[in-house]
């Protein structure tokens, strides 16, 4: 037995295994059925179902929403490479979780959602603050810990949040947000309001008892909920199939539905997420398990290639890209110009780079912020500073 | 299927959706949205006029009952707080009146349904949190900690927690190690909580109803063994500050301090000193989080003497937290050294008398006022 599982441990074997698993679906199912004006007709990679019966392959798309998805995703991706420069350079310190190479995940689930929907996800949340309504320059400027930024820099990179578009965070403990999004889905049930509340986690955090704990009172409640595991593959290090008895995470629900996606590709999380929220609001809660890839380590001191292989990283960023995807589908069914696209790159080149510079300029936090935000009202107390002479008022 | 279904699409398949049928053939009730929320009209509850004798949880259970009357909002969560009414009693019979959504049961998951909680404060909703017994709160320790109580800072100020985790605690049932436990010290460094311990009738329910009130996560201590004490309760539409000291006994000899059950431990003992010719005066600490400063200093002040009395853990306890801010604060206001008299550093033990000798007895204060302020007066026989 236990030669046996040496034997497995040690056998190069493994990693084949992960990159087969991954290869499965390769490039995007994308032959276009027609073209009508400036509307197209695409098929999506299928989705495989869990207790539901899949929607339609079949998506339309017009020139516009190509040209929106072209651009957010583009913004998002320059702004996580511009993260990972400044990183560098140590502009930003600390924790950095980009999510370059996922971009189609927030994306087409912006496109399919409304702002009174909630939102809540992990630590990997740049690009969920932007979709949900931020600029570049607050998430910028909280990477840099200035007071601009989404949190006035005190979050920093994992705890960004949005309440006027009811984005909850920014979670920093792995899978501890998914019972707070069942939370939203109850308060969503609680007032009648129509809404959904998205509870994202990754594929390493779906091993968290606690997900557990909120499937069965969101299946037992029927709320409207719509978990989502963005699964890249990768918990850190540890590869999907290391940790996970069963690596399909859409059916980890057991008794709720789900449904596996194509990650890489807005127009079937688009058309994932409108079937989603319809049954989330009618039915009760569902499961979307995105296929989606990081192209960046797990943090800025991973490298990201000591537990995969460079080869599958290119491949992907070959076969899979959700930009290259888009730009695909603009540029070969001739719905527009290869200069409208340049033109865009460069307008969102120049917001980057302006928001970079307007977050340098950015002041740090005053002193006085320190002792801010710990209670919602000035309790009429005082708080000890470090050598309990000083003393410091409670401010909300 | 439409990608956008609106609130009134919600309201109908609400309603069409089949009730749940139990093992019996029972039909569960159709859960339906709090319709009164968004109508959030808070009404004013007209309480009864006069001062009425109740045990302390049903001064709960009416602290509670009128808060939920006054403010669509507010909702009670946690096992069995529903249909079985609490295990102490507390929500007795308000499922009745409220409906499954307020009075909401959920599964044994203590970490998934305290998370919830949290989620549904920061939409605006003001849940209270029942753990049935605190000790199994360690189970969503880490959503006190790191999301009820660092949320608002984390988002720099943008979210609040507007929650009541509340339970009962301490020693004195024969419960064992695990449901006799002091868990004042595990959660009174978490920054951004409030923690509250109530002691009497009247503080039990004025506390609450502030404590649901209020905009902060408030950990709220009640205790295994008060839970029948008779008392009066205020009346109206009495709140009492979540932040104030009670003076339970003024005097000039040295002060006491206590809190929860230890209050009645310690005027057991106030009782035997008051026949010795001892003066000593006695403060209820209510806030263990932050301290009242404020009372504290000033009885200090008086008295020069302190002696803390507390059901919690010697090492890390509410009394090092507090003896520690004394000697720091007012140590030129004393004329002896602050005694701390604590629970042992020992898992509590299910043998009645290892039990009793866990904890504080009134005669341990006695020999501390003795050691504090000299022998004097009367020596009883």
């Amino acid at each position: 037995m236990l030669a046996a599982f040496s034997a497995v441990a040690a056998g190069a074997s493994r990693r084949t295994l992960a990159a087969t698993a991954l290869g499965a679906q390769r490039g995007f199912a994308a032959a276009v059925k027609e073209a009508d004006g400036d509307t197209i007709t695409v098929e999506v990679n299928p989705f495989k179902a869990h207790r539901i019966d899949p929607p339609a392959t079949t998506v339309t798309a017009t020139k516009d929403e190509l040209l929106q998805y072209f651009k957010e995703l583009y913004r998002l991706r320059r702004m996580e490479i511009s993260a990972d420069m400044l990183y560098k350079a140590k502009q930003i310190r600390g924790f950095c979780h980009l999510y370059d190479g996922q971009e189609a995940v927030i994306v087409g689930m912006e496109a399919a959602l409304q702002k009174t929907d909630s939102v809540i996800t992990s630590y990997r949340n740049h690009a969920t603050h932007v979709m949900r309504g931020g600029t570049v320059v607050e998430v910028i400027s909280e990477l840099m810990g200035k007071v601009t930024g989404a949190s006035k820099g005190k979050g920093g990179s994992m705890h960004m949040y949005r309440r006027e578009a009811n984005f909850f965070g920014g979670q920093g403990i792995v899978g501890a947000q998914v019972p707070l999004g069942a939370g939203l889905a109850l308060a969503h049930q609680y007032k009648g309001d129509g809404g959904v509340a998205v509870a994202m986690y990754g594929d390493g955090a779906a091993n968290q008892g606690q997900i557990s704990e909120s499937f069965n009172m969101a299946a037992l409640w029927d709320l409207p909920c719509i978990f989502v595991c963005e699964n890249n593959h990768y918990g850190m290090g540890t590869a999907e199939w290391r940790s996970a008895k069963s690596p399909a995470y859409y059916t980890r629900g057991d008794y709720m539905p789900g449904l596996k996606v194509d990650g890489m590709d807005v127009l079937a999380v688009k058309a994932a997420f409108a079937f989603a929220k319809a049954h989330a609001v009618a039915e009760g809660p569902i499961i979307l398990e995105m296929d989606t890839y990081r192209y960046h380590g797990h943090s800025m001191s991973d490298p990201g290639s000591t537990y995969r292989t460079r080869d599958e990283i290119s491949s992907i960023r070959q076969q899979r890209d959700p930009i290259e995807h888009i730009r695909k589908l603009l540029l070969d069914n001739g719905l527009v110009e290869p200069s409208v696209i340049k033109g865009i790159e460069k307008e969102v080149k120049k917001e980057i780079d302006g928001a970079i510079e307007a977050a340098k300029a950015a002041a740090v936090p005053a002193p006085e912020e320190l002792w801010a935000s710990i209670y919602k009202d000035n309790l009429g107390m005082s708080l000890r500073g470090l050598d309990s002479t000083h003393m410091h008022t409670y401010s909300s | 299927m439409a990608a956008a279904v609106g609130s009134s699409a919600m309201a109908a398949a609400l309603a069409q959706r089949t009730p749940a049928v139990g093992p019996s053939g029972a039909k569960a009730p159709v859960r339906r949205p709090c319709a009164a929320v968004r109508a959030s009209q808070r009404a004013t509850v007209v309480a009864g006029a006069q001062k009425r004798e109740m045990m302390m949880w049903e001064a709960l259970r009416e602290g509670l009952d009128e808060e939920m009357e006054r403010d669509p909002t507010v909702c009670l969560m946690g096992e069995d707080v529903g249909h079985y009414g609490g295990s102490y009693k507390v929500s007795s019979g308000l499922y009745k009146k409220y409906g499954e959504m307020r009075l909401l049961d959920t599964p044994i998951c203590e970490n998934g349904f305290m998370g919830m909680g949290v989620g549904a404060a920061m939409t605006g909703l003001r849940p209270i949190v029942e753990g049935m017994n605190m000790g199994f709160l360690l189970l969503a320790f880490n959503q006190i900690s790191n999301n009820c109580g660092m949320l608002h800072y984390t988002s720099g100020g943008q979210y609040k927690v507007p929650m009541v985790i509340r339970g009962p605690g301490g020693v004195g049932r024969q419960l064992g190690a695990e449901h006799s436990q002091r868990l004042e010290s595990y959660f009174q460094s978490i920054p951004g909580v409030q923690l509250v311990a109530v002691s009497t009738v009247a503080n039990a329910k004025a506390l609450l109803k502030s404590a649901i009130r209020s905009d902060n996560p408030i950990i709220f201590f009640e205790h295994v063994l008060l839970y029948n004490v008779k008392g009066e309760v205020h009346a109206g539409d009495f709140c009492q500050s979540l932040e104030r000291a009670e003076i339970v006994r003024e005097g000039t000899d040295v002060t006491i301090f206590c809190y929860s059950r230890m209050r009645y431990v310690v005027m057991q003992a106030v009782a035997e000193l008051e026949k010795q010719g001892y003066n000593p005066e006695v403060v209820d600490l209510i806030s263990l989080k932050p301290f009242d400063m404020e009372t504290i200093s000033k009885s200090i002040k008086k008295t020069r003497r302190a002696i803390i009395v507390e059901e919690c853990m010697k090492t890390g306890g509410i009394g090092a937290s507090l003896s520690a801010v004394i000697h720091e604060s007012l140590f030129n206001e004393l004329d002896h050294e602050v005694l701390r008299l604590s629970s042992q550093d020992v898992p509590t033990s299910y043998a009645y008398e290892l039990e009793a000798a866990t904890i504080v007895q009134p005669e341990k204060v006695v020999q501390a006022v003795h050691k504090v302020c000299g022998a004097r007066g009367l020596v009883s026989a």
